[in-house]
């Protein structure tokens, strides 16, 4: 890597750890409800919304409740993005006239889109309409975001509350996260987003000359569209020349800037922010990235905060950037070092000034290797799922390293709120670990931890892998799991597993190679995403209801502190032996082999 | 639960009405009073019609022309309405053949050319729409244009030069060459 690779990492970091400090103490003063003034006039619509849908805000909830209201909004948002996409081709805003999308993929995408997961079975361009993308698609990308985040408050309140029934009120967190942090943060980032050139118009695809007429060809149909075959049974191909091209386009910025922002991931076009469209200059690709990790991050501090005690915010902000360098640099290192067929073929892959070198395949130019690596490590520490660049491409190792990301339960930053909520998940284990080895009640933020916790944050932490690792197991022993593969050997079991993975833990992204867009996957992966979201949200809120109702026990001199350098090392020694634990055996197979065959080929 | 539906309902409509509708209806308004050409594309106007978008490629493969990153897009390459890589895995033999094919092309086209292949000129872009090359994949190509269109190389390696950028802000990303507006500058030298 050349010194300009470093200067952009470091540069990367510093910006996000300087800009989740103060949102995150922004974050704490909306969500204890002082408002700071640049927001104060959005007051009354935030009243507004509670008078129309009849809820009393100072109405507490019991964990039960809070549950419902969670679940009750979610079953209703993803019927309705399911409607939309079944009945597009009626309604209005589709000036491409697409087809209705199918049940079991719009089934999929439905469940991808309100579980904060973001899949795309579908390729954006082809299939969706400027309507779903925007009533549909956008609108989850804002709730899915505030409703994982609310969840995360009322987690905070179980620590601080004593002796309380309440956890605080659903609607007013799921309002006051769209209203006063989601919102302003997407229209500021969309704005400087189409600065740079990407897309914000209601206008049909733009047609243009091209240059240079491309030839090509393609299977001839007859007269009732079937494709002609020859004697020998092959398709009879044509050539054609095509002297226009069709720029598809839409409203992109204002989606981009949410699906960053709120951890969803969801873009516009089938390649994502690959797309020039979509993320067109370094400048976009570094605003972008920061705004993959800046909530996540930022709800650190909002923690420690609201918990009365900065360092302990800081302490897991500082665990999760730890485990992101360390793979990250592992990433960047395998995709700059890159294939050895490329340098078997006679091509030049050093880094300099005028080259990226490396692993170029399914990388643009604009990019590089540095800021793909990094997306890629970004992308799949938090669960957010936009790529800028093709994970299936990547040398077995530079895949390995998103695989894994995802497959740590998605709590190294993670989703908008529940990364935090999940690796709080992980700080019960851990304090839990800590004490049996001490031989004392195991205490977190000055409540005890018992049975019911532990139990209730193991469920969590094992629901995941659960998900992944059995429908990994079924879809390379059934044809229909099999047949979607594109890449042979050990890489297209790595295909595999990816999916599941990315699904299983609400992350998105994919080894793109797998032709994920057939009943089987579309089921399979939709109740994965089901299981690793609704699922895991009841065992994280039945703990915060349980842990409100507790009193706090003051700290005392067996009280092990969870603010120190030592229970960092803790708290990632948890998420890594869990991680290593369960997938080791699943990654041998995949992205290990490959490695091995890989530095074989000489 | 039932409870629950009722204010779910409304809440429902209520942020449809905020996030799905208004927001991007205002993104829309600032952005096309403020960044109107950037907002709808970026398009490129040349003797009265649209010649192209500066941020999506084009194909070339007419050995006059600059070539950018090879396309994964599908029926055509560089088709701009379904955007795709080729998600070709490190080991898979189709990768292998790939590659060779376009080494095998370039060296057809400029056989006097004994540098070594810049890696990003046969590798596929992540988009398959990918408007720009390397500084070093120009230079390796400036020669051949040369010759083809019968000008001095240090003409051709000026226009290249014009067309570079560098890292945006002197950091980040990496240095390029938008390959189309590369070859309409060509073009329009020889008018």
């Amino acid at each position: 890597m050349t010194g300009n690779g470093y200067l952009q990492i470091g540069l990367y970091l510093a910006a996000l750890l300087l800009l989740a400090w103060p949102l995150g103490l922004y974050m704490a003063r909306v969500y204890a409800g002082e408002l700071p003034v640049s927001v104060r006039w959005l007051r009354p619509l935030e009243t507004g919304l509670y008078r129309l849908a009849g809820i009393k805000p100072d109405e507490g909830m019991t964990w039960l409740r809070y549950a419902l209201a969670f679940l009750a909004f979610n079953l209703l948002g993803l019927l309705a993005v399911y409607a939309l996409q079944r009945l597009q081709l009626w309604l209005p805003l589709n000036p491409q006239a697409l087809a209705n999308v199918t049940p079991d993929s719009a089934f999929n995408t439905a469940v991808s889109f309100a579980s904060n997961t973001n899949w795309q079975g579908y390729g954006g361009e082809t299939t969706m309409s400027h309507l779903t993308q925007m009533l549909g698609l956008n609108v989850q990308n804002f709730i899915s975001a505030a409703s994982g985040m609310a969840v995360l408050v009322a987690v905070v309140r179980g620590f601080v509350k004593r002796e309380a029934d309440s956890i605080g009120n659903f609607w007013v967190d799921l309002v006051r996260s769209t209203l006063y942090i989601l919102l302003p943060l997407s229209l500021i980032l969309a704005v400087m987003l189409v600065s740079q050139g990407v897309v914000q118009t209601f206008a049909p695809s733009q047609t243009v000359e091209l240059s240079q007429p491309v030839q090509y060809e393609k299977a001839k149909l007859d007269a009732d569209g079937q494709a002609l075959q020859d004697a020998a049974g092959k398709p009879v191909m044509e050539s054609v020349t095509e002297i226009w091209q069709t720029i598809a386009v839409g409203p992109v910025a204002s989606q981009v800037a949410i699906k960053q922002l709120g951890t969803n991931g969801g873009g516009f076009f089938n390649v994502n922010s690959a797309h020039p469209l979509e993320n067109p200059t370094p400048l976009s690709n570094f605003l972008e990235m920061l705004a993959i990790l800046l909530i996540p991050a930022a709800l650190c501090i909002t923690f420690g905060k609201l918990v009365g005690d900065v360092r302990q915010g800081v302490a897991i902000l500082a665990a999760m950037t730890l485990v992101l360098v360390g793979l990250g640099a592992v990433c960047i290192g395998a995709e700059q070092t890159g294939n050895p067929l490329f340098e078997r073929l006679g091509l030049a892959t050093q880094a300099s000034d005028l080259s990226a070198g490396g692993n170029m395949e399914g990388k643009e130019a604009r990019f590089g290797i540095v800021n793909s690596a990094m997306w890629a490590t970004a992308t799949t520490a938090a669960s957010n799922g936009s790529v800028n660049a093709m994970h299936d491409s990547f040398t077995p190792l530079g895949g390995l390293v998103p695989m894994w990301l995802i497959q740590l339960d998605e709590v190294i930053f993670g989703g908008v709120g529940s990364g935090l909520y999940g690796m709080l998940m992980f700080a019960i284990v851990a304090v839990f670990v800590a004490g049996l080895m001490i031989g004392r009640t195991p205490e977190y933020l000055g409540k005890k931890i018992e049975a019911f916790e532990v139990k209730m944050a193991a469920v969590a932490i094992l629901v995941p892998p659960l998900a992944v690792l059995l429908g990994a197991a079924v879809a390379v022993v059934v044809d229909a799991g099999v047949a979607s593969i594109t890449n042979p050997g050990a890489h297209g079991f790595s295909e595999i597993l990816y999916a599941f993975s990315s699904a299983g833990n609400n992350n998105g992204s994919a080894f793109a190679g797998l032709s994920a867009n057939t009943p089987f996957y579309n089921g399979m992966l939709g109740l994965a995403m089901l299981m690793a979201r609704y699922w895991l949200v009841i065992a994280v809120l039945a703990i915060a209801g349980s842990l409100a109702a507790k009193k706090i026990v003051p700290a005392s001199a067996g009280t092990l502190p969870t603010h120190t350098p030592l229970f960092v090392l803790l708290l990632i020694g948890s998420v890594i032996v869990v991680g290593a634990l369960t997938f080791l055996p699943a990654l041998a197979l995949g992205p290990v082999v490959e490695q091995l065959q890989m530095l074989g080929v000489r | 639960m039932l409870k629950e539906l009722k204010p779910a309902f409304v809440m429902l409509m209520a942020l449809t009405v905020l996030t799905g509708i208004l927001y991007p209806l205002l993104v829309t308004g600032i952005a096309q009073a403020l960044f109107a050409d950037a907002a709808n594309g970026s398009l490129i106007e040349q003797n009265g019609k649209l010649a192209g978008s500066a941020l999506i490629g084009q194909h070339f493969s007419d050995p006059k022309y600059f070539w950018g990153r090879p396309s994964a897009t599908g029926p055509m390459p560089y088709n701009a309405a379904a955007s795709s890589g080729s998600n070709l895995g490190p080991l898979n033999p189709a990768l292998e053949a790939a590659v060779q094919a376009r080494i095998a092309a370039l060296k057809a086209a400029d056989p006097s050319q004994i540098e070594l292949i810049p890696v990003d000129l046969v590798t596929a872009s992540a988009s398959g729409l990918d408007p720009h090359i390397s500084p070093a994949a120009a230079a390796w190509q400036a020669p051949r244009i040369a010759r083809q269109r019968g000008l001095p190389l240090d003409v051709v390696g000026g226009l290249v030069a014009q067309h570079t950028q560098g890292r945006q802000l002197g950091v980040l990303g990496e240095a390029r060459v938008n390959v189309l507006q590369l070859n309409l500058a060509l073009d329009a030298m020889r008018r």
